[in-house]
């Protein structure tokens, strides 16, 4: 299932909080071999995920992580801004409406509909939220996955050739698109928005009639 | 409810930009209460330590109430929004505890209304804020005015917070933002009054990107839309056509 958890919750999910930072640790450092931090208990964790980020992560049906990212208002520090800016045309992107997107992470054994429902849990967010555009940084091979689930961003820069690429790109959703994209997911909507209500609240009916 | 025509929430906006001491950020408050047609309208700053700024529209008495009951360790929505950057709307918020009904109560008594949107605000070094709609209305009614109006009502929430900074003691103004050289760009093309299509053309740039840069562009400027953008990009002499 899809959750939606803040940083500052994550201390209430420590099966899924150590699975994801170690997932993250494998893919980043073990097989892209990117100049990331892995602490001595094999966990990667950067500047960014002490900002309190939005966490959306696939779990597993045994409760550890299958797939995330990590998302950050760009009205703040964001990795784009500070570390890629040469690669979006020499500023910073910055506005409540556009969200960045980072270590998007997928666990070695991980069903291959997950980065799908993780770009689902994106629409979602945009949808509910108003979010009109995510920026975010990838490297070569989600290039090829994003190609596969059909939520290929527009790539604004990119740096270093082959496996070493690492992309600057930016996604919007349409009502369509998160129709797609749920199909490609193998999830229904339905579920898709259960998921979501379950982390942000289910809208409830008159809070009159309620109090 | 009507929603706010543009027109008028440009030359609020540019009040706000300009003022310089509190009591005109509440008549700012005021004007766009009545523009957007809803009961309130509040700006509520909140430290970490618990202490509380703020400016809107609810009664006095409703303030004083808030405050002397401590009502800000009570209140779901400021629990629901500490920490977070995504808009609530308060249907969403857990109103079940005993507590936390009884203030409810309260506070339709009161006047705040039945309905209400907050969107948080994180500003530089852990500081944090609200704007909040409220209103008396059918679930139906509300959801089709945050529809039409959570866009605007995110972009004021970040324009109120950077002026309410602004009137921080000992506190410099935080710099603008500059536009950044593609920014600059593509608000020139639309300022000589190129279309998207051939902006994004000229530019060699898909669509979806140039709405990125637009967007960016209209957010350092505190505009609301591209055409208030263009008009302040030019008055301060960001771009030359």
């Amino acid at each position: 299932m899809l959750r939606y958890i803040y940083g500052n919750d994550l201390i209430h999910y420590p099966k899924l909080r150590d699975s994801m930072f170690r997932d993250r640790a494998d893919q980043f450092k073990t097989r892209l071999n990117w100049a990331v931090t892995v602490d001595s208990d094999g966990q990667e964790r950067d500047e960014y995920d002490d900002l309190n980020p939005l966490y959306v992560i696939w779990e597993t049906p045994a409760g550890a992580h299958g797939g995330s990212m990590r998302l950050l208002p760009t009205t703040g520090p964001t990795m784009v801004n500070d570390h890629f800016s040469h690669l979006t045309g020499g500023g910073a992107i910055t506005s409540p409406l556009i969200w960045e997107c980072t270590r998007f992470c997928l666990a070695r054994d991980a069903g291959q509909n997950v980065a799908g429902a993780l770009m689902l849990a994106g629409g979602e967010i945009m949808h509910n939220f108003g979010i009109e555009h995510y920026v975010g940084v990838f490297d070569a091979r989600m290039e090829r996955i994003y190609r596969f689930i059909g939520s290929s961003p527009d790539i604004i820069g990119q740096q270093g050739e082959g496996r070493n690429r690492i992309s600057v790109g930016l996604w919007e959703f349409t009502g369509d698109a998160r129709a797609k994209v749920a199909r490609r997911a193998g999830l229904s909507l339905a579920i898709s928005e259960l998921w979501f209500n379950r982390a942000f609240g289910h809208m409830q009916g008159d809070l009159v009639k309620s109090a | 409810m009507t929603v706010a025509p543009r027109l008028r929430l440009d030359p609020l906006l540019s009040a706000l930009e300009n003022a310089t001491e509190l009591a005109q950020i509440q008549g700012i408050i005021e004007d766009l209460r009545t523009l957007f047609g809803v009961d309130h309208m509040v700006y509520h700053w909140v430290s970490a330590a618990g202490d509380q700024y703020g400016c809107g529209t609810y009664s006095l008495d409703w303030k004083h109430r808030y405050l002397d009951k401590e009502y800000l360790r009570v209140d779901p929505v400021i629990q629901g929004c500490f920490q977070h950057f995504h808009p609530v709307d308060w249907k969403r918020l857990d109103w079940s505890g005993k507590a936390v009904r009884a203030f409810r109560q309260e506070a339709i008594e009161y006047g705040v209304g039945n309905q209400g949107y907050s969107v948080p605000v994180r500003g530089p070094n852990g500081q944090f804020a609200l704007l909040t709609v409220s209103h008396t209305c059918d679930d139906d009614t509300w959801s089709d005015f945050t529809a039409k109006n959570r866009r605007d009502l995110i972009l004021l929430a970040h324009y109120f917070n950077k002026k309410a900074l602004d009137f921080e003691p000992d506190r410099s103004p935080e710099p603008s933002q500059p536009l950044s050289p593609r920014e600059v760009d593509a608000i020139t093309f639309l300022a000589m009054g190129y279309s998207r299509a051939q902006v994004a053309e000229a530019l060699s740039i898909s669509e979806h990107t140039l709405r990125v840069y637009i967007e960016s562009a209209r957010f350092k400027l505190g505009a609301m839309n591209t055409v208030h953008a263009v008009a302040k990009a030019l008055s301060r002499g960001l771009i030359v056509v």
